[in-house]
């Protein structure tokens, strides 16, 4: 800020500096939620192909908050963890993520629930809460 | 369920889930004797899950299993006043055109039956991947609603969508459809999937089906009979009863009683054990069914 005053600059360029500042002061304050969020928050990237999940046991900790991010090789396909209430689709091209924080310890069954292709039935996991 | 006089010896279901063995009565009068379009007693039959193309050790008798049901149906001592296959006619193929020769050789083979009329519905593997097309070409609709004899029939295709959802389409159909139908009206649902979340860790549910119960709840004699589970299963939200049919292809585990949903089995000391097919009898005096359970080969 004390090398801003310390420029001579038009009105119009004040404000656009003023602005750009508060904008970068508003990321870095992003930055530091995302790290803050991220340091407690457990990432887990997930591929789906006919008819299969990779990986299909999912090791999480009980408390602890999981976004799991979902993509697929092929067709469209489907996650759903009734055990949470999560569930979204997994479109070709496009990533998409489910996030919660399990709330209790044991074994619970995944599914694709969009319809897939002969194996559409086979292609189930296990989240392990421990 | 209803104290009707039976033909013969049948299956009783007693509430949820249990079934008695009735000693049942020769002689069915009362259809004969009835006064013509009245609500009469009459019986059909339930088919269901015959996957026409599946190969595989659950079922060596994969190429026969369906034919032999046909002839089962054929040697009932009474003609069914009509067939319902509650879908999954055939097993999924990746390839129109394959999906359409099995849709046409199950066709050919269910002609065999000696009936008047049969309705038919998709399941999952008949129309999940191309949203009913071939199956319609077929087939015809997915949805449609008759009546029979006082009772007013609704079949519903919570299948075409691959998410296992109706959809609003159809459920507002559904509902101008029960606006019609006066509260006491003797209402019987067919679909594929279970309406109730039966076991949603095996996607055996359907996603809006919630709605569709809310929108039948307000009727008084609802009974929905469904297939997918490949098993007998016998449920009660509120007041509506649900049965579920065994397959025509291989029987499926109970639900959650092991960790995939992986067929059971092929036992060669019973073949065939686990697999069948149903007679459901809608009597006059009650609103509720009877329903008889038939293997698919004696013995």
């Amino acid at each position: 800020m004390t090398r801003l005053n310390n420029i001579h600059t038009s009105p119009q360029r004040r404000r656009f500096l003023i602005g750009a500042a508060s904008v970068g002061i508003g990321l870095a304050a992003s930055a530091i939620a995302i790290a803050q969020t991220s340091s407690q928050e457990q990432v887990i990237k997930v591929v789906a192909s006919k008819f299969t999940y990779a990986p299909n046991r999912i090791m999480l900790k009980r408390g602890v908050p999981v976004a799991l991010e979902f993509t697929t090789l092929d067709v469209p396909m489907g996650f759903n963890a009734p055990d949470f209430k999560v569930r979204t689709d997994i479109l070709p091209g496009k990533a998409s993520q489910v996030r919660f924080t399990p709330d209790k310890v044991g074994e619970f069954t995944f599914h694709c629930d969009l319809f897939c292709g002969s194996g559409h039935e086979d292609m189930t996991g296990v989240i392990v809460v421990t | 369920m209803g104290n009707a006089c039976d033909r013969r010896s049948f299956m009783r279901l007693a509430g949820l889930g249990g079934a008695v063995f009735v000693s049942g009565l020769s002689g069915w009068a009362t259809a004969a004797g009835s006064r013509d379009n009245a609500a009469t007693d009459f019986f059909f039959v339930q088919m269901s899950d015959s996957h026409w193309g599946f190969e595989g050790a659950p079922n060596p008798d994969a190429h026969g299993t369906l034919q032999k049901a046909v002839a089962a149906v054929n040697s009932l001592d009474q003609v069914p006043e009509f067939i319902v296959f509650t879908g999954d006619l055939t097993h999924t193929t990746d390839d129109p055109q394959e999906r359409r020769k099995r849709l046409s050789e199950f066709k050919a083979i269910v002609s065999e039956l000696k009936v008047k009329q049969v309705y038919f519905m998709p399941g999952e593997h008949d129309a999940g991947l191309d949203r009913g097309k071939a199956y319609q070409e077929f087939f015809g609709k997915t949805h449609y609603t008759f009546d029979h004899k006082g009772v007013h029939f609704i079949v519903l295709d919570n299948v075409s969508d691959p998410g296992a959802s109706i959809g609003d389409e159809q459920l507002s159909w559904l509902a101008l459809d029960l606006e019609k139908q006066a509260k006491d009206a003797r209402i019987v649902v067919f679909t594929h999937r279970p309406l109730f979340d039966l076991y949603p860790q095996w996607d055996w549910a359907t996603r809006d089906g919630a709605r569709a119960l809310e929108l039948l709840m307000p009727h008084a004699n609802v009974t929905v009979f469904y297939g997918h589970i490949h098993q007998e299963n016998h449920h009660m939200t509120e007041h509506i009863a649900h049965h579920s049919a065994k397959s025509l292809i291989f029987p499926l585990p109970a639900p959650g009683s092991q960790p995939k949903r992986t067929p059971l089995a092929w036992d060669s000391a019973q073949p065939y054990r686990g697999l069948g097919f149903r007679e459901v009898d809608a009597t006059q005096k009650s609103a509720d069914y009877s329903i008889t359970e038939y293997p698919v080969q004696k013995g």
